[in-house]
């Protein structure tokens, strides 16, 4: 058994930190980089940046904020958010990202995941899906932050990323995102079960014992917070304690990450 | 101030890996010309990708020669990732292909079932401890000196280097229970598998090791 992978994950909107509720209704956080360096000091495994106004209105500002982060921030970075082309991928990893998620542009084109894949590895394509739920056990994927239909079965473009070349699948249940009630777990543990590839379980975590269920029962292999972590309402220490207190495998540290240097 | 020139052969985060010695107050030169890399005191090379790709773009550059010229110049060498299955003799990606040969071994995939016949999820992602191999007293004196057994470095790979000699063997990792050389040293001449410049503290404490191995040495 590998380490489960704590994560945090920010959104972005031009240069700041925010969050919605269900991916709607943004909020004003604060400075991205702020918290970013605040998840690493505490001692997160990954970071996670999605611009989510990019793929609206066609741009890419992320990079800048990517570039800050790597001055200080010594963890992998997946960023997505408006990635189109395989010369966006480079632009991106090239500004210190070590994974692309894609959501947007490999619906409209699944072929960019072949072809991210083949150039830059599948370790760095990561399949970003919004799921929302259809009935008991039926999820269809959405684009442009869970507000377009595709008519794609969820599971079906997980199995079809995969083969694709996809390395990893952000799952980010489009109905539970920001209510902090509690992940998808059926939506995770089917997804999980459909590929053999780590998939991020994404959207409602509001408390400790969402984690432990969606790890348990929904066989995630990384858990993304926003709520939890933004509004301070837990630290990654605390996360990391209980998680490993519930013989949940995380990787152990002592006191975060101290200085060095 | 060390200076460290990091090789840039079309494969990677060059970035990060500037970012990170950089932060440890090293000096960071990126270059593609052998002669830099013939004439630099410390060199790193970096890499994510497949091997084949990897040797073609040393190879496109003329920086085969310059780099075995360096590493048999008994100075400090350190090869990240694809840059440590590189340094061995032969990889299997994909076909069998020529590596660096500064440390005698291959480079195998890693198997998609684990020691109990259960599928495993390819490639190996996250993070995940250093061990002693059986071999080693302890890590004094290299570049993994005041490291504990069981920090944890972050991983990114579907092939694993498989060193020939155990005394090469640096530092292990498991992952289900499969055995993953972490780390591999011959006399200067360093790799490891993980990313120290993505593996937070224990990351940034092996570079600052690296960068001043002329005074552990």
């Amino acid at each position: 058994m590998s380490n489960i992978r704590l994560m945090a994950r920010l959104d972005v909107k031009g240069p700041n930190l925010v969050k919605g509720v269900q991916l709607e209704g943004l909020r004003k956080i604060g400075d991205p980089h702020v918290f970013a360096k605040e998840y690493y000091d505490q001692g997160i495994d990954e970071l996670i940046y999605i611009d989510i106004v990019a793929s609206l209105y066609e741009r890419n500002n992320l990079l800048e904020i990517v570039r800050s982060a790597t001055k200080d921030v010594f963890i992998p970075l997946t960023v997505g958010g408006g990635i189109r082309t395989v010369e966006d991928v480079r632009d991106v990893l090239r500004a210190g990202a070590d994974k692309v998620a894609i959501n947007t542009a490999a619906i409209k084109r699944p072929e960019l995941i072949r072809e991210i894949s083949k150039r830059f590895g599948s370790q760095c394509m990561v399949l970003s899906i919004e799921a929302k739920k259809v009935i008991q056990g039926k999820w269809e994927a959405y684009y442009d932050n869970g507000r377009e239909k595709t008519g794609i079965d969820v599971i079906e473009w997980a199995k079809r990323g995969y083969e694709l070349g996809a390395g990893e699948i952000l799952l980010t249940s489009v109905d539970m995102e920001g209510t902090a009630k509690g992940f998808d777990v059926d939506l995770v543990k089917a997804t999980s079960n459909a590929v053999p590839i780590p998939v991020i379980a994404s959207g409602g975590m509001g408390n400790i014992n969402d984690m432990i269920s969606v790890i348990n029962d929904g066989c995630a292999d990384a858990i993304a917070m926003a709520h939890v972590l933004h509004y301070k309402k837990l630290t990654v220490q605390e996360v990391r304690d209980y998680a490993a207190s519930c013989n949940v495998n995380v990787r152990r540290l002592k006191h975060g990450q101290d200085n060095v240097g | 101030m060390v200076k460290i020139t990091l090789v840039d052969y079309g494969m990677g985060n060059i970035l990060s890996v500037q970012r990170a010695f950089e932060y440890c107050s090293a000096q960071v030169i990126i270059s593609d010309k052998p002669q830099d890399i013939k004439n630099s005191d410390f060199l790193v090379l970096p890499g994510v990708g497949a091997f084949a790709d990897g040797m073609k773009g040393l190879s496109e550059r003329g920086l085969i020669e310059a780099i075995i010229d360096f590493a048999s110049k008994e100075r400090p060498f350190l090869g990240i990732c694809l840059g440590m299955q590189m340094m061995m003799g032969k990889s299997e990606e994909f076909g069998i292909h020529e590596g660096l040969g500064l440390i005698p071994g291959s480079v195998v995939r890693i198997p998609d079932q684990d020691v109990h016949g259960l599928r495993q999820k390819i490639p190996h992602i996250g993070w995940n401890s250093l061990e002693l191999p059986s071999e080693k007293e302890n890590w004094n004196g290299t570049i993994l000196e005041d490291i504990e057994i069981g920090e944890t470095v972050y991983f990114v790979h579907s092939f694993t280097a498989a060193p020939e000699n155990s005394e090469n063997r640096l530092a292990d990792t498991y992952y289900n229970g499969q055995l993953i050389s972490a780390a591999v040293q011959s006399g200067f001449l360093y790799g490891c598998q993980f990313h120290p410049e993505k593996s937070g503290v224990t990351g940034l404490k092996m570079i600052n090791n690296f960068i001043k191995q002329n005074n552990i040495k």
